[in-house]
């Protein structure tokens, strides 16, 4: 069974909090999903004083496990900081760690980010580094005490699915036995079970079932694509080749 | 019959407004010291929007909020029937024709269009939505318009007074205090909202204009004057009386973007309030014995305070009825 830092992990779809047109819609399409894992961002929903607090009580109503995430945060100060009031508010020693680097792409600050994930592993967190698909610094990332790596798919929110499945398909041959979850950049349930068929272990989305029209609908559409994903790789598919290879024996056949 | 109403915001004055209207004996009671103080309407944006809401709002609030328009223009004189205009920049094209699936009631425009109607914007954007059947209002001269008719037609208003010290012999109680009633809906909560309001001797809008942008979306309202409303952010706190630099840049700079004349604006003032909302983000109205909760109007305090007001009538006439959005166990249904 999948495993997060030695959790048994039951579904492979993890969802994000935000965006959602209210938070009664929000639970009913963390219930549809079936996911089991969600993330919160607190950095914007609390304030100084910690006012999310109701928001917060609804997320924990869900029942769920939560990964607190460090949205927002644009330096390993700030990163660390409110890693710190999420382990507080949620009792957990998880932290999907973010250090944006660039306004426009939200791309993560490759050298923050690792500086932050081995502060942050030596104080006993557990940390989810959300990093580009690069294979150096999943490699630093993993020195610094991550057991799980979070590669982007395409920029945060852009809906655009795999960038590079080349660079994926190099970490994950890299890394057989780290996992793996894809965050960020997956619009559709066919990104997501492109992931999956990739031998990804898990898909983290957040856009792309809260903006839908219909976002239990939506949530539904992507626990399907994730599992459809998954038993695809698990099956072992057949290679792509380049000519015809007649799925009826010609043997047998009638000669006419 | 006697009414006593609570609370002096947007939902307590339509109350107020409404059962006087019909006939009963009303009663204001609010623990501010003037209107608007202690009320997130003081802060609302004014858009009498239903259409353009339909994009993240439920169905209920596309229609109840279309009755909106017409009650505003028959009770203050502050209403502007001039519509909507949605803008988006090119490479953010795809919020446009996201925001197109999710709404009705428009017409696409081309730059020409955009220019005819608001010709500050001319040449800046080459196409958006227009919904030619909204309105915005002036949200604080209406409050003090309501206070003013409602001191006209006798009804009393206690402005500075805390309920349990006013006695006062009524046979129903209208509870419309927002999110001070978390004491008896448990299940209200506040989501923070920041405007700032500027003032420009350059930008002449005549309407409502809404920029999407997939992070800051941002509308700016005219007040007349110059006067611009610059709002809203959004965020799942009920905290803070002070807005976060975050948010001025945010919000200065998609209005700079929307027309660079904003940057010469003077900056009137900042405001900082949360709206009470369920959590489905819909109204309620809740009976608890001789008291009837309004609340939950979330940022939809101008447009569905008249058809809560309608329905709070409804509930007090005849206890059999249940009016559409009235709702008695919301928490307890969902833990069961």
């Amino acid at each position: 069974m999948l495993e997060f830092y030695s959790t048994p992990i039951s579904s492979r779809l993890l969802l994000g909090t935000a965006q959602y047109p209210s938070p009664a819609i929000l639970a009913d399409a963390v219930r549809a999903s079936g996911t089991a894992i969600v993330t919160v961002s607190l950095r914007r929903e609390s304030g100084r004083d910690r006012a999310g607090q109701d928001f917060w009580a609804l997320i924990k109503a869900l029942g769920l496990r939560v990964l607190p995430n460090t949205a927002g945060c644009h330096s390993v100060r700030e990163a660390v900081t409110t890693a710190h009031m999420a382990r507080e508010v949620f009792g957990t020693p998880w932290i999907k760690l973010e250090v944006i680097g660039e306004q426009d792409t939200l791309q993560p600050d490759m050298f923050g980010l690792v500086e932050a994930a081995r502060i942050l592993s030596n104080d006993g967190f557990e940390v989810f580094p959300y990093m580009t698909e690069d294979l150096v610094v999943a490699e630093r990332l993993v020195e610094a005490g991550c057991k799980v790596l979070m590669p982007w798919g395409a920029p945060i929110g852009s809906g655009r699915g795999l960038n590079n499945a080349y660079g994926l398909k190099t970490l994950r041959a890299h890394f057989p036995d780290i996992p793996l979850v894809i965050d960020a950049g997956i619009g559709l349930p066919s990104h997501a079970a492109e992931a999956m068929e990739l031998g990804y272990d898990a898909v983290l989305l957040n856009t792309g079932v809260a903006k839908a029209g219909d976002p239990v609908m939506m949530a539904q559409a992507f626990a399907k694509a994730v599992e459809a994903g998954r038993l695809a790789y698990e099956a072992d598919p057949i290679e792509a080749r380049d000519m015809a290879a007649p799925s009826t024996p010609l043997m047998g056949k009638a000669f006419v | 019959m006697r009414i006593t109403i609570i609370g002096a915001g947007v939902a307590g004055l339509t109350c107020a407004i409404a059962f006087s209207e019909r006939g009963f004996d009303v009663t204001v009671v609010a623990r501010s010291e003037r209107i608007g103080a202690d009320s997130c309407s003081w802060y609302a944006g004014g858009m009498l929007a239903p259409w353009c809401e339909g994009e993240s709002a439920e169905e209920p609030v596309v229609r109840l909020g279309q009755q909106a328009l017409d009650w505003w223009e028959s009770h203050v004189d502050c209403v502007e029937r001039e519509g909507t205009l949605v803008l988006s920049h090119t490479r953010d094209a795809s919020e446009l024709m996201r925001f197109s699936r999710r709404s009705s009631a428009y017409e696409t425009v081309d730059a020409g269009r955009i220019e005819a109607l608001e010709p500050d914007l001319a040449g800046r954007f080459r196409q958006g939505l227009f919904f030619p059947g909204e309105g915005h209002l002036d949200p604080r001269k209406a409050l003090e318009q309501l206070a003013e008719t409602l001191r006209r037609r006798g009804v009393r208003l206690q402005l500075g007074t805390d309920m349990d010290k006013a006695a006062i012999q009524s046979d129903f109680t209208v509870d419309c205090r927002g999110r001070a009633a978390k004491d008896a809906l448990t299940d209200l909560r506040g989501v923070k909202g920041e405007m700032i309001i500027i003032r420009s001797n350059e930008v002449n809008l005549s309407r409502p204009v809404r920029l999407l942008h997939p992070r800051i979306p941002l509308y700016v309202v005219p007040r007349g004057d110059g006067v611009y409303m610059v709002g809203a952010t959004m965020i799942e706190s009920d905290a803070g009386r002070r807005i976060s630099v975050r948010s001025v840049l945010e919000l200065l700079g998609a209005a700079f973007a929307l027309d660079p004349a904003f940057g010469e604006a003077e900056i009137l003032e900042t405001g900082v309030d949360a709206r009470p909302a369920f959590p489905d983000n819909l109204p309620r109205i809740r009976r608890r014995g001789q008291t009837l909760y309004v609340n939950g109007l979330y940022r939809h305090g101008f447009l569905l305070a008249p058809a809560l007001a309608r329905m709070a009538i409804e509930a007090v006439i005849d206890p059999t009825k249940t009016p559409e959005l009235m709702d008695e166990n919301y928490p307890e249904r969902q833990s069961a």
